[in-house]
């Protein structure tokens, strides 16, 4: 049903730290009702050692929302105010064992709620910098303003380009319309239209610029990362093939035929994608079979 | 009836989908073994399935009123008779251009719309007032020869307020312009005769009246022109080619008979449980309104809106005391915005957001209703507890400008 971890789950029916901390001495507001999700953050920190002493949470949002403001209070309690505003959405993320791709915004919202209080701690003027387009690609989270910008300023063509540059559009494909739309307008503006069997730029070296045995060592220790998740679940993954952008696997264990396979190839590949900083595409072993079968 | 009260909890969702009837699946079964020819072939196992399916296309004929069962063509859904029956109009009508839809049709007929214009089509969308009714003036003045088709749906899904489909066909073809209506949410629970109005197209589908999912039909009146989507086999006369979904459709004319017999219980008993839990909620609730025309809505659909709170964050606490209902609110879909029906219909950004929609079935009892109307106060009450724009035990004042971030 729902797309949700047990930890998300739980900081949302049993929040942490609800309601607004009574003599708080920064407060940071973001959101607001007619986007449907906002966050009042209350802290009181503690002026000699900056350490926050308590935090409190007031979210008008979904059930992610909810639960990343838990989390974020849970999580700063006890920090200096420094420290604090390295935690990552991400970090809040991680906290809660993952968010669905389309709620990471959520965590978002947290990161910065803790920034304005910040800044109103300090007496400062906090200025959010998110910009305010349609979110194009939600495996990434990376909207239209974001793709625009990337488009205009290095005169992108391709979609294989835009993932490149911005990652949007490397993990399930769903948004490659979207992009295409995208680049259609900004080249009209310039006379041209676009092309959908134009080949990206000049075939890049990887933008790592990794010779091809530091790069198969290195997807090697990007599956590593993931594999102790794989294997809690009794599964694992084995690197069969690197061909180009084309990275074949084989999915073993419970992971094999397991009906979530898709979804998990889909993880691998985004954080392949993440770690080269290249457009590759993961694919199952017997995919390998079929195209060299193809080809004889 | 039995109640959906079993193990699984109370189902309130059936503008989504409903549970398949026991009598439906019993009906289906045997077309997944013994009854498994195809239909299209000649000799005795495909004779049989094919007598049945013109069993179920009588079926539908009878709950749909159509003058001639040939004018049932058997779909894979929905989506896609909607998409049928617009890209037939206006393949068979090539030098008209335009069409003419509402703001809060469903996405399978908003999608498509949102893409033909990019193909050069012109979509006229009608809005829609608060209640979610449309303005027939507006309407009968886009009626022209460069339209196409009119695409109106005859229920809303959310807000559950009919359009005067019946009128609006009879004006369209005044016009002589094709009309289809999108019904899925219509057929079942409300009476219709198609052979006496001047809708050209009708669109339903199995799983929102008890059949099975993956079963779909488009009406389309005899003589009106037509073009296939799927081009293949002569199946369905040439007009949807592909092999026949054989225990669907049997299930599909199953349930179109059981919805025949259960219409009256529908219109009253149906209704009289929707009623009940408006006023029960209304009544412990506050700061909360319903939503959609109160005089012309069908009588399962109850949507309402609490302000101050998200409709994902009410469907969670809703879920684990074990009662399933949907939001037309943002967090659901994965977008920022509310729905597009709410918006239409400009409910206030402080209640659009947190809509919950109670879609009842014959199969829900009177004591499930009860039960719904006493775990709704705690859970709004618990939510509001964490909302910014709540304070004790109403809004804060001013809402907007007390909660407010210093870069809106
Ligand atoms: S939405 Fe962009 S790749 Fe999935």
């Amino acid at each position: 049903m729902w797309d949700y971890s047990e930890k998300v789950q739980e900081h949302f029916f049993s929040p942490r730290n609800a309601g607004a901390v009574d003599d708080a001495n920064a407060i940071g507001d973001v959101g607001s009702l007619s986007c449907g999700d906002a966050l009042r953050l209350t802290l009181k920190v503690d002026p000699d050692s900056e350490v926050i002493l308590d935090a409190g949470f007031q979210t008008f949002g979904c059930g992610s929302a909810i639960a990343s403001s838990s989390a974020l209070t849970e999580i700063i309690k006890g920090m200096k105010i420094d420290d604090a505003l390295g935690v990552s959405n991400q970090d809040i993320a991680d906290y809660l064992d993952g968010l669905p791709p389309e709620k990471m915004h959520c965590s978002v919202m947290g990161r910065e709620a803790l920034q304005a209080a910040v800044a109103n701690y300090r007496g400062e003027e906090w200025k959010d910098d998110h910009e305010e387009g349609a979110l194009i690609c939600k495996c990434f989270a990376i909207d239209e303003v974001m793709i625009e910008e990337t488009v205009r300023a290095n005169g992108l063509r391709t979609v294989e380009e835009v993932t490149n540059y911005t990652k949007a559009g490397g993990g399930c494909s769903a948004c490659h319309e979207g992009i295409e739309e995208i680049l259609t307008r900004i080249l009209a503006e310039k006379g041209e239209t676009f092309d959908p069997n134009a080949v990206a730029g000049e075939i890049k070296k990887p933008k790592s610029g990794l010779t091809n045995l530091q790069r198969m060592k290195r997807i090697e220790e990007l599956l590593d990362e993931i594999r102790p998740n794989l294997q809690r679940d009794h599964g694992d993954v084995e690197l069969v093939e690197v061909d180009g952008r084309y990275i074949y696997v084989k999915m073993i264990g419970a992971c094999a035929g397991c009906q979530m396979a898709a979804t998990t190839l889909g993880g691998i590949q985004q954080h392949l994608a993440e770690g080269l900083g290249e457009f590759i595409q993961v694919l199952p072993a017997e995919e390998l079979a079929r195209r060299a079968a193809m080809e004889a | 009836m039995s109640g959906t009260d079993t193990a699984e909890g109370i189902y309130l969702d059936n503008n989504a989908t409903t549970m398949v009837a026991p009598e439906v699946v019993e009906e289906m079964l045997p077309y997944f073994t013994e009854q498994f020819g195809n239909p299209s072939s000649l000799h005795q196992f495909g004779d049989k399935v094919g007598r049945a399916l013109k069993k179920a296309r009588k079926q539908v004929q009878t709950l749909l009123g159509a003058e001639y069962d040939s004018e049932i063509i058997f779909t894979s859904c929905g989506t896609e008779s909607d998409s049928t029956a617009i890209l037939s109009a206006l393949k068979a009508q090539p030098d008209r251009k335009e069409i003419i839809t509402t703001v809060v049709e469903h996405p399978a007929v908003l999608t498509l719309c949102e893409h033909l214009e990019k193909e050069g089509y012109k979509v006229h969308y009608l809005k829609v007032d608060s209640k979610g009714r449309l303005d027939i003036q507006e309407y009968y003045k886009l009626l022209s020869d460069n339209v196409a088709i009119v695409s109106v749906m005859w229920a809303n899904n959310e807000s559950g307020t009919l359009f005067p489909v019946e009128e609006m066909a009879e004006l369209a073809r005044q016009a002589g312009v094709l009309f289809h209506t999108d019904a899925v949410q219509a057929v079942g629970k409300l009476p219709i005769n198609l052979k006496d109005t001047c809708i050209d197209m009708l669109s339903l589908s199995g799983h929102k009246l008890h059949a099975p999912k993956g079963i779909g039909v488009l009406y389309l009146r005899r003589g009106v022109r037509f073009r296939p989507l799927l081009r293949g086999g002569h199946q369905e006369r040439g007009r949807r080619a592909g092999t026949e979904n054989a225990a669907s459709i049997v299930a599909l004319g199953k349930a179109c008979e059981m919805a025949m017999e259960a219409m009256e219980y529908e219109k009253s008993s149906v209704k009289a449980m929707r009623d009940r839990l408006e006023q029960g909620i209304l009544e412990k609730v506050n700061h909360c309104f319903v939503t959609g025309d109160p005089n012309n809505r069908l009588p399962n659909t109850c949507n309402i809106a609490f302000e101050y709170i998200e409709g994902e964050a009410i469907l969670l606490l809703l879920n684990k005391m074990g009662i399933a209902a949907s939001s037309g609110s943002a967090c659901t879909s994965g977008s920022l915005e509310p729905s597009h029906v709410m918006r239409a219909m400009d409910i206030p950004f402080t209640a659009a957001h947190g809509s919950v929609r109670l879609s009842l079935s014959r199969y829900n009892t009177m004591e499930e209703i009860e039960r719904v109307i006493d775990a709704m106060p705690p859970i709004v009450a618990q939510l509001r507890q964490l909302s910014p724009y709540w304070s004790g035990d109403g809004p804060v004042e001013e809402p907007e400008k007390a909660f407010a971030p210093s870069y809106a």
